[in-house]
């Protein structure tokens, strides 16, 4: 069992004053606010991070970086709806050439490659095709990176690289189709409009296989929560990979190209590759394993409504809630333990609001003595993975998805 | 599962120009344009920040190396390494201790 982590960051006085200008709409406009600090417990530091309101479309986000923007959702955030508000969705770009300013009329998304019909489609031409809609949690391969022990470099991301939303457009397959994928296609590549500052540098890509691609269930999203995508989150259109990580749910989405060779470019080659062990796991330092592409999302789950260091009254009933996802699979129960591991019930589960979206769960208890307890939560999936008992360590920080540990006291 | 294939009726938040609406479509997509944050604060000053200014902050700022955590100096080494060859930043040889110097005295691993 690793050491006690706790599942989200800490508030601050500062921390408290930015949520309370946050939930009267009056950050924007109170330059005292402006500068709220939050803390994140991440081991060794820095552990302190500006409280941002100065991104378009975007309210309160934690700032891991300006440019190219990383912004992290409160997570608090998680305890208040199912899904998760636009102006509330975690941000990441890779590159910092990212379009102020994108015309729906001139807007085209180019099918081409190994295809009998490469026309461009315009977002009139995508209305067209049926709508598809669905639930899906697009979540940072990195989430949680600033956990890790021995720490990575990276973004240092705490919990909150996640974010739960309906996605409505059009499935991939049907974009595919009224093009005409050509026998032997092996591979779709994925590009958006972001551009690399630099001219050498390699622009964002990633692809999926064929038979991934033309599943039903891929999809190119228009509108998320039912609003359109803020800019930020990849406003006109973007890939949604359902049960994927969000690096393979490209933004701005305006260029599709079916491959009839592996695709070799940097970001699926190089980046973005795990061990090939069961979630991504190995001895800190290893060397010389074998490395696949990042997939399928693992299991998580997490206490929204109690944190770390909370006082609680021994005996008194108590009610714990949060929320859960089975990654690439539906939630199939949620476990919770108040007493450190050592006992485990069955926790309530709320409405199935679709396979790959956050389930919320609740969990009535009482702790049964004075002193400290540990609380504990554990997802387990429809395909019967679960989350690990000690934490998983990669030189990337991809994939966490320890059991978390709540540490309260009892008075 | 649970799915829907339920109208939505889009919402366009923010302004702007000729929404490009179907007759008889409930959607209405709406041009957009935003201001991003510059993020164009230099390095906090010391030995060899200059380098970092200079090297680093033209395709990302300076609070992705601030927020790290305390890496070793081989750890360093190989971020820089990783900006020059994988994303072909142009940093000369002659610059590329320099800036792991600065990035050991802000965020070094005793």
């Amino acid at each position: 069992m690793g050491g006690i982590i706790p599942p989200h960051y800490r508030s601050s006085r500062r921390h408290f004053l930015a949520r309370a200008g946050a939930a009267s709409f009056a950050l924007a406009s109170a330059p005292a606010l402006a500068e709220a600090i939050t803390q994140l417990p991440l081991p060794g530091g820095p552990d302190e991070r500006q409280i941002t309101t100065a991104f378009p479309q975007k309210g309160a986000l934690i700032l891991q970086r300006t440019r190219p923007p990383l912004l992290e959702t409160p997570f608090e955030v998680f305890d208040q709806s199912t899904f998760t508000p636009n102006d509330r969705f975690f941000v990441r770009w890779h590159w910092s050439g990212i379009p102020t300013d994108i015309s729906v009329d001139t807007f085209r998304l180019a099918v081409r490659g190994h295809v009998n019909r490469e026309t461009p489609l315009s977002l009139h031409d995508l209305l067209a095709l049926p709508r598809f809609e669905l639930a899906a949690v697009n979540q940072c391969s990195g989430n949680s990176r600033g956990y890790f022990q021995p720490r990575v470099a990276g973004g240092q991301w705490s919990n909150g690289a996640m974010g739960n939303a309906r996605w409505t457009g059009v499935r991939l397959k049907d974009v595919l189709d009224r093009a005409g994928v050509k026998a032997g296609a092996v591979q779709v590549r994925f590009k958006g409009l972001d551009e690399t500052v630099l001219p050498d540098a390699p622009h964002f890509m990633k692809s999926l296989d064929i038979d991934h691609a033309r599943d039903g269930e891929v999809m190119l999203a228009y509108a998320m929560n039912g609003e359109p995508l803020p800019l930020l989150n990849g406003f006109p259109l973007r890939l949604v990979v359902p049960g994927w990580y969000s690096t393979y749910w490209v933004k701005m989405l305006n260029d599709i190209e079916v491959l009839d060779q592996p695709d070799t470019n940097y970001w699926t080659q190089t980046a973005y590759r795990i061990p090939d062990t069961p979630n991504g796991d190995i001895e800190p330092g290893a060397t010389g394993g074998t490395t696949v592409p990042i997939n399928r999302m693992n299991p998580r789950s997490f206490i929204t409504n109690i944190k770390a260091g909370d006082k609680l009254q021994a005996g008194a009933p108590t009610l714990a809630r949060g929320i859960a996802f089975g990654g690439a699979a539906g939630v199939s129960r949620v476990d919770f333990s108040s007493d450190g591991g050592k006992s485990w019930t069955g926790a309530e589960l709320g409405k199935d609001e679709g396979t790959y979206g956050f389930r919320r769960w609740q969990m009535r208890f009482a702790l049964p003595s004075r002193g400290d307890h540990v609380l504990m939560v554990s997802c387990t999936n429809t395909q019967g993975e679960t989350q690990t008992r000690s934490p998983n360590w990669n030189p990337s920080g991809f994939m966490r998805n320890v059991v978390e540990q709540t540490s309260v006291a009892a008075t | 599962m649970v799915r829907s294939m339920l109208p939505v009726t889009l919402v366009a938040a923010i302004a702007f120009s000729q929404p490009c609406a179907r007759a008889g479509s409930e959607f209405a997509f709406k041009s957009i344009s935003v201001d991003l944050p510059a993020g164009d604060s230099m390095f906090p000053k010391g030995p060899n920040s200059d380098a970092a200014d200079a090297n680093c902050l033209a395709c990302h700022s300076a609070g992705m190396v601030l927020n790290q955590p305390a890496l070793s100096r081989s750890e360093w080494q190989a971020e820089v390494n990783k900006m020059r060859t994988a994303y072909k930043a142009p940093i000369d040889q002659k610059d590329v201790e320099s800036i792991v110097d600065y990035l050991v005295s802000v965020r070094g691993k005793q």
